[in-house]
């Protein structure tokens, strides 16, 4: 056996990930079953020369890792469910001011203080619309280790790439689950554009040379303003429709102009499925083994698994309304990612939830019966 | 020669949006010179603020400059930082931003005393908003949402600093503002969290609402009620009632985190290198 394998906790992989992947300042607050993710952080940053801080609370550990990016330097907060709502208002701030910075929720049962120690899904659409105002953000629902450390590398890519927060969304059993995982050595790790022009010709939102304009960090010579008041090119506030309009557009334009870049989704035994499911995360693999175990009693079903979550991929989930009658979508939540389904589908297949509340994942068994219940 | 304002100043951003008779631009000034004093590069500053009339100033001053959320400027500072301990990180915030809002990252900013200069504006009042009472509103005083006079009592933000660990806390009078210069640039000079309140005027808001509209009228009122902190002494609680205290009200030297952090740093990469 390859020595190289390791035992590892999920959310010690997204730190680890993370670290690799360039971020060198975390800044968190306690909450569960997120909190390895700072302890590992506290533990293994300063080593590297990075810094980890305890913030006083939520808030403060988003706006600290929005001033930290703003200096150049790659960064990262944890939390889950009331944590990742307290996080909402400063995670505005960094879709507007377009600064890069990577967001984990693990999820857990809500609303309020709901289950701490369980897992849930049910913040799919808060990563989604979770701060007031239209925005854009990206966020990646992983299944496996290998997703886990992938995509906490493809979020700190993305996140730089594209100058948008990035949300990853675990839930309590990809966080707490173990492992064992050999990390791979051959990661691409992608860093923010910088200008190429003088201070005096730069422009932080200048949209002339493309969609997402190079981010310059502070004290470099490039004396600009970063506010979260609509603004013009240069950063200063505006009132000015037309030019908030244009900014507006730009900035859900960035992503929704790449999707082919953004996009990332897995399938299983789909191509010749007569019942297909959607699902994600923890309950991705759930229903994953649940495909099989249809196809031991001869149902040909088939899996379409989401790994970035938002944008949504739109034109996948509309091909399969074209290829089955039914599909299927187990979720820990009592309707989330099924809306989005919907509006896909848009009547064209039978949409139909497998759902739970209660602090238990949807079992495979759970999910057969249901493609049973619809043959 | 005259102090060049111009050159600390982003002349093509003006008007800038602050009423007549308002003391925010002297705190401003008294800032920028400050800065001069240093010899600090512009390069080498950031500004910082939260919401508020006075967290209007970073989009006016040709530093770095990030104009956040509401009571949250002293969060996004300590991440500017951590990540350039070598730089200059100013916060510039009104009374309501930084001790309602933002109380508690002030009080916590203020245990952990990292290097960054906190300037609060107070004008008792929230002025952008059109008058509201603030946590430093006097009892009494009428506000648009105390319109038979405030029934909670004022915070004493600088008392608050030095029992929440700030190790540098000066106060002063918008009345004053050499003196005030000189708490900011000793506040700048201070290695550690320095917190400079600075007692200011809002005519067209808290003024007119407590008969003391003329801007000139209300400079005078906030002179007035200012007392040294050596005057104080030998003043009775009772004659201390609705005064504040100015001067430099404490000045400590205590571990700064951003050093201390670095010893973290070597001590973690010391265990690993043991293991």
């Amino acid at each position: 056996m390859d020595k190289k394998i390791q035992l590892w906790e999920g959310n010690h992989l997204v730190a680890e990930a993370a670290i690799r992947a360039g971020c060198r300042f975390f800044a968190g607050y306690p909450i569960t079953p997120s909190s390895e993710v700072a302890e590992y952080m506290a533990w293994k940053l300063p080593q590297v020369g990075g810094t980890f801080i305890q913030m006083e609370d939520e808030i403060a550990s988003m706006g600290a890792i929005i001033g930290a990016s703003l200096a150049g330097v790659k960064s990262m907060t944890a939390t889950s469910g009331p944590g990742f709502s307290l996080k909402q208002e400063n995670l505005g701030f960094a879709c507007i001011a377009e600064i890069p910075v990577v967001i984990l929720n693990v999820m857990r049962g809500g609303p309020s203080t709901g289950l701490p120690t369980h897992p849930s899904q049910m913040d799919v659409m808060q990563a989604r619309w979770g701060t007031h105002g239209d925005h854009w953000v990206i966020a990646i629902a992983p299944a496996y280790m290998d997703e886990i450390f992938r995509g906490t590398v493809r979020a700190f890519n993305l996140a730089e790439k594209y100058r948008v927060p990035v949300i990853i969304l675990l839930d309590e059993i990809l966080g707490h689950m173990h492992e064992g995982y050999e990390i791979p050595e051959d990661i691409e790790i992608i860093d923010r554009a910088k200008p190429d022009v003088p201070p005096e010709e730069y422009f932080p939102y200048d949209d002339s040379k493309g969609d997402v304009p190079p981010l310059a960090p502070f004290f470099t010579g490039y004396r600009y303003n970063v506010t979260g008041l609509n603004h013009d090119k240069s950063g200063f506030p505006t009132t000015n429709p037309e030019l908030i309009q244009r900014d507006m557009e730009r900035q859900r334009r960035k992503l929704y102009a790449n999707l082919d870049d953004i996009l990332w989704y897995d399938t299983y035994k789909l191509d010749d499925a007569e019942i297909a499911l959607v699902a994600f995360g923890s309950m991705g693999r759930s229903a994953q083994v649940a495909v099989d175990l249809a196809r031991e009693q001869g149902i040909k079903a088939g899996l379409f698994r989401p790994i970035t979550l938002w944008p949504f991929p739109e034109e996948k989930v509309q091909k399969l309304a074209e290829q089955v009658d039914t599909i299927l979508v187990p979720e820990m939540n009592l309707g989330q990612l099924i809306l989005e389904v919907e509006r896909c589908v848009h009547g064209k297949a039978n949409v139909e939830g497998v759902n739970k509340v209660g602090g238990l994942p949807i079992e495979p068994p759970e999910i057969l019966e249901a493609i049973k219940a619809r043959i | 020669m005259a102090f060049n304002y111009e050159y600390y100043l982003r002349m093509d951003k003006m008007p800038h949006m602050w009423c007549p008779g308002c003391g925010i631009g002297i705190v401003v000034k008294a800032m920028l010179r400050a800065i001069d004093k240093m010899g600090w590069s512009k390069d080498d500053v950031a500004v910082v603020s939260g919401i508020g009339c006075t967290s209007r100033t970073p989009g006016y001053v040709d530093f770095n400059t990030l104009h956040t959320t509401h009571g949250r400027a002293l969060t996004f500072a300590t991440g500017l930082k951590l990540a350039r301990p070598d730089k200059h990180v100013i916060v510039i915030s009104g009374d309501g931003d930084a001790a309602a809002i933002g109380g508690n990252h002030f009080l916590h900013a203020c245990r952990r005393n990292i290097d960054l200069t906190l300037i609060v504006v107070n004008n008792y009042i929230y002025g952008m908003t059109g008058g509201q009472a603030s946590p430093t509103t006097p009892f009494g005083a009428r506000a648009s949402t105390a319109p038979y006079g405030a029934v909670d009592s004022p915070l004493d933000i600088s008392r608050v600093a030095i029992a929440a660990g700030a190790s540098y806390v000066a106060r002063g009078t918008v009345a004053q503002g050499f003196m005030l210069e000189k708490f900011i640039y000793n506040g700048f000079r201070h290695k550690g969290f320095a917190v400079i309140e600075a007692m200011s005027t809002c005519p067209i808001q808290y003024g007119r609402r407590n008969k003391l509209s003329d801007p000139v009228q209300l400079l005078k009122w906030v002179k007035e009620h200012g007392v040294s902190a050596k005057k104080a002494e030998k003043m009775s609680p009772e004659e201390l009632e609705g005064k504040f205290i100015t001067g430099e009200l404490h000045n400590q030297e205590r571990v700064e985190y951003t050093e201390e952090y670095e010893l973290v740093r070597q001590r973690a990469q010391e265990a690993a290198g043991a293991r």
